[in-house]
């Protein structure tokens, strides 16, 4: 077990968690803001097809937050104490908006329908869907611009506020808003009943997916003073190439597809042009978990926790997963065999 | 107030919240699956009326539960960075293990509440069990980690650090089965005594009412065994907590002087400073009696102890106080049910017993909060027992009233939109055409009508 690479592993684990709950997760919070800018004739319909797709499946979804969180206390314990330490702030902030979110959410699913109350936890759940996204990519850009540091002599603006108030977290923050917009809109098209809604969120998606290119753009010139290291590795890596021809391709893939009204490859792309760009920053910041000053060798935990950590997670994953394929299974439109083509309205079973 | 304190506040309020809602996310499964089985074999269709309005209750403290727990993973380091750098690898594996199993409850929850009219009745049934058992499981690994902080194992402590790091030891720390089996019962009696309590307050105003009859009798099945079975458990609890954390013990009981045949004494207000206990009434010798099986055994006082690591004196025993009184009314109740039950009498014509169930109703949770408060201040100024102390553990920080506060109100703001929402559409009359569109299996139903 000690031959394994067990640090590369508990990171490829961690980053693996990460990128499913952007996935999954977030795309969920994506929902919460569509919610808040449904508009039109059919903003009715669109905030149900967002509720009846979210429904079943946002605990869940929910729980990749919490696998990440376990594995960095686990695997990397000084990590997790020091973003905890300096990020208090906006990771407090966040919390909030998890709770808010989420029990608004199931507050508005199981009151009665139409009036007043109902609609103010739809305001609620939808502004924190907003808000909660923008933290969380907050958090995650503080970290990568190397402003995870040790409180030291500092006043407490510059330990505490500074670190994450400085522009590249703020536009991590607004491209992870965008980023998960993005993907709950290509998947809702997948999941929309009628072409008129399954238009609707075509154009959302088309329209989010065309304002990451700028986001991204901004936040990647930002990151050449701010986060050098990972700037220099996304610029000279042997691997940077590569990545981007992918990321690149799965990106115009998808708004070509949205464009063509092929909504399923839409849905493949936009996936994987998100977990490529969440690899990218992993392969990016590697081996740093708190660039410049803590690697992942150096907060790693002992090899006895780390070989049973990563023996926990695969022997978990096996469980997991054949559970979290019956849920889907269940409950997409897409996997219970029913048909829509741009013509049929309604399901057609086969 | 101090950050210290503020920080404390903050996590004893965070996790006396998210406690009520653990307890029914491990017990409320239970009732479905039990109602859903017995609509399964008698084809009453109250049974499955029961099983959907308990799922419907299940869901909406489900998810309070689920995001008041995501909090308090996040707090952990948020206050106690020093607590999670130093225990983080020792005892992550019960947190990774509780991670999967709060995975699988979601998953199944999810194909539970809306997969009625998706999947085969026995699917659904199954997904139920998987609800029941994954939740009972999560709250096993949360509990033993904080076993472990009362009696820590699997490392070696070396000028401070831990070394020689064994989390398959900790995991096994002897604080798991004790504390374990009292939580899992607590939790199951708490939920039981919680439900018998409304369906007994509904049966007060109607009393041959068919459903609330059912729901009384399933609520019962569950109270009555884990009621019966807590004072076993807590027997062995209070002998383990008295061998291995004798400051908590002598705390519990107001134990300020060492002595062989130690009375257990029962209520009194104890007085630190002077080491007495006022208004108590004292049974000889009882205490050594839970403590070792033996009425003349020694036990050791807070005297043992220095000065500096008593804990909070009053707050201990007052809090084991309420818990044990609490316990031994339910006790009571659940004899007097179980008679009741045994007679076949019909409940709903027992208005005395009903009252008493009432009176019950919060009283499960009420003991566990109890509970807990033993447990946590009684281990202080520790945080890992006799390693690490709760003052060196918490965040630098400052200003941590403010959280303290944001908390308390949201959380606040949390408890009365829930007690306000379960009254509205549990208690009140079902808006029939939503429930049914969102929850009722219309091959079911159909079926049976």
């Amino acid at each position: 077990m000690s031959d394994l690479p067990l640090v590369e592993l508990t990171s490829a684990a961690c980053l693996a968690a990460i990128t499913a709950y952007v996935l999954f997760g977030g795309a969920d919070f994506g929902g919460g803001v569509w919610d808040l800018l449904a508009t039109g004739p059919r903003a009715k319909a669109q905030r149900a097809l967002i509720a009846d797709t979210i429904s079943p499946i946002w605990e869940a979804n929910h729980v990749w937050l919490i696998l990440v969180v376990v594995i960095l206390f686990t695997g990397f314990p000084s990590a997790y104490a020091r973003i905890s330490v300096s990020l208090h702030i906006p990771l407090t902030l966040m919390l909030v908006g998890v709770v808010l979110r989420g029990s608004a959410f199931t507050f508005r699913s199981y009151d009665r329908r139409d009036d007043d109350v109902q609609r103010r936890w739809g305001m609620v759940f939808a502004v924190a869907s907003l808000v909660t996204p923008v933290l969380l990519g907050l958090a995650a850009g503080t970290v990568a611009g190397g402003g995870v540091t040790a409180p030291g002599r500092r006043s407490f603006t510059e330990a505490y506020v500074l670190p994450w108030l400085a522009p590249f977290p703020l536009a991590i923050g607004v491209l992870t808003l965008l980023l998960f917009a993005f993907l709950a809109a290509v998947y809702l098209t997948v999941e929309a009943r009628d072409v008129d809604l399954a238009g609707d969120f075509r154009r959302r998606a088309l329209w989010s997916g065309g304002a990451l290119l700028p986001v991204a753009a901004v936040a990647l010139w930002l990151a050449r003073d701010a986060a050098p290291w990972i700037f220099t590795e996304l610029v000279e890596a042997a691997w940077a190439p590569v990545l981007h021809l992918l990321t690149a391709s799965a990106a115009s893939i998808a708004l070509l597809a949205l464009w063509q009204r092929q909504y399923r490859v839409a849905r493949t792309a936009a996936a994987t042009q998100t977990a490529l760009i969440v690899s990218g920053w992993g392969l990016a910041q590697w081996p740093w978990l708190l660039p410049p000053t803590l690697s992942a060798y150096d907060a790693a935990a002992p090899t006895a926790t780390l070989a049973l950590l990563v023996g926990a997670l695969t022997i978990g994953a096996v469980v997991l997963f054949p559970a979290l394929g019956y849920l889907f299974a269940i409950f997409g439109r897409a996997a219970s065999g029913e048909q829509r083509t741009a013509n049929s309205e309604g399901p057609t079973t086969p | 107030m101090t950050d210290l304190l503020a920080a404390r506040s903050q996590m004893a309020m965070s996790l006396g919240f998210h406690i009520v809602f653990a307890v029914i996310g491990i017990g409320m499964p239970l009732l479905m699956v039990i109602a859903e089985r017995r609509w399964q074999v008698t084809r009453d269709a109250h049974y499955l009326e029961l099983a959907r309005r308990w799922a419907k209750g299940t869901a909406i403290l489900f998810a309070v539960g689920a995001v008041s727990g995501t909090v308090l993973s996040f707090e952990l380091g948020l206050l106690w960075p020093g607590f999670m750098e130093f225990a983080g690898p020792i005892i992550g594996m019960p947190f990774s293990l509780e991670g999967f199993a709060f995975f699988m409850e979601a998953i199944f929850l999810g194909i539970y509440l809306y997969g009625w009219d998706r999947i085969s009745e026995r699917a659904h049934l199954v997904a139920g069990i998987m609800v029941a058992a994954s939740g009972a499981l999560s709250g096993v690994f949360v509990v033993i980690a904080n076993a472990w902080m009362n009696a820590p194992t699997g490392f070696t402590l070396v000028n401070g650090v831990a070394t020689g790091i064994d989390p398959i030891a900790a995991l096994g720390t002897p604080a798991a089965f004790p504390q374990t089996l009292h939580m899992t019962l607590a939790a199951y009696a708490a939920t039981g005594f919680g439900a018998a309590g409304i369906h007994a307050a509904m049966l007060l105003r109607q009393r041959a009412n068919a459903f609330h009859l059912r729901g009384l009798r399933v609520a019962l099945l569950m109270a009555i065994p884990a009621a019966l079975l807590q004072p076993i458990s807590g027997h062995h609890s209070a002998g383990f907590v008295a061998e291995s954390q004798p400051a908590k013990f002598a705390a519990m009981e107001s134990l300020f002087t060492t002595q062989a045949r130690a009375p257990l004494l029962i209520g009194g207000w104890p007085d630190p400073e002077r080491g007495e206990v006022r208004y108590g009434v004292e049974l000889p010798g009882a205490l050594s009696f839970l403590a070792t099986n033996d009425f003349n055994a020694t036990i050791t006082g807070l005297d043992q102890v220095p000065r500096d690591e008593w804990p909070n004196v009053r707050v201990t025993h007052l809090a084991f106080q309420v818990m044990v009184g609490l316990g031994m009314f339910m006790i009571v109740a659940a004899l007097l049910s179980l008679v009741a039950m045994l007679r076949q009498d019909d409940l709903g014509e027992r208005p005395l017993l009903l009252k008493l169930l009432v009176l019950a109703s919060p009283m499960g949770f009420l003991a566990t909060e109890a509970g807990w408060v033993v447990t946590e201040v009684g281990r202080q100024p520790w945080v890992i027992q006799g390693v690490l102390r709760t003052a060196d553990a918490v965040t630098p920080m400052p200003g941590l009233v403010v959280p303290f506060l944001g908390f308390t109100l949201l959380y606040i703001f949390l408890a009365v939109a829930v007690v306000w929402l379960l009254r509205r559409q549990i208690l009140g009359a079902p808006d029939a055409v939503d429930w049914r569109r969102r929850h009722a299996p219309l091959v079911a139903t159909t079926r049976h009508e």
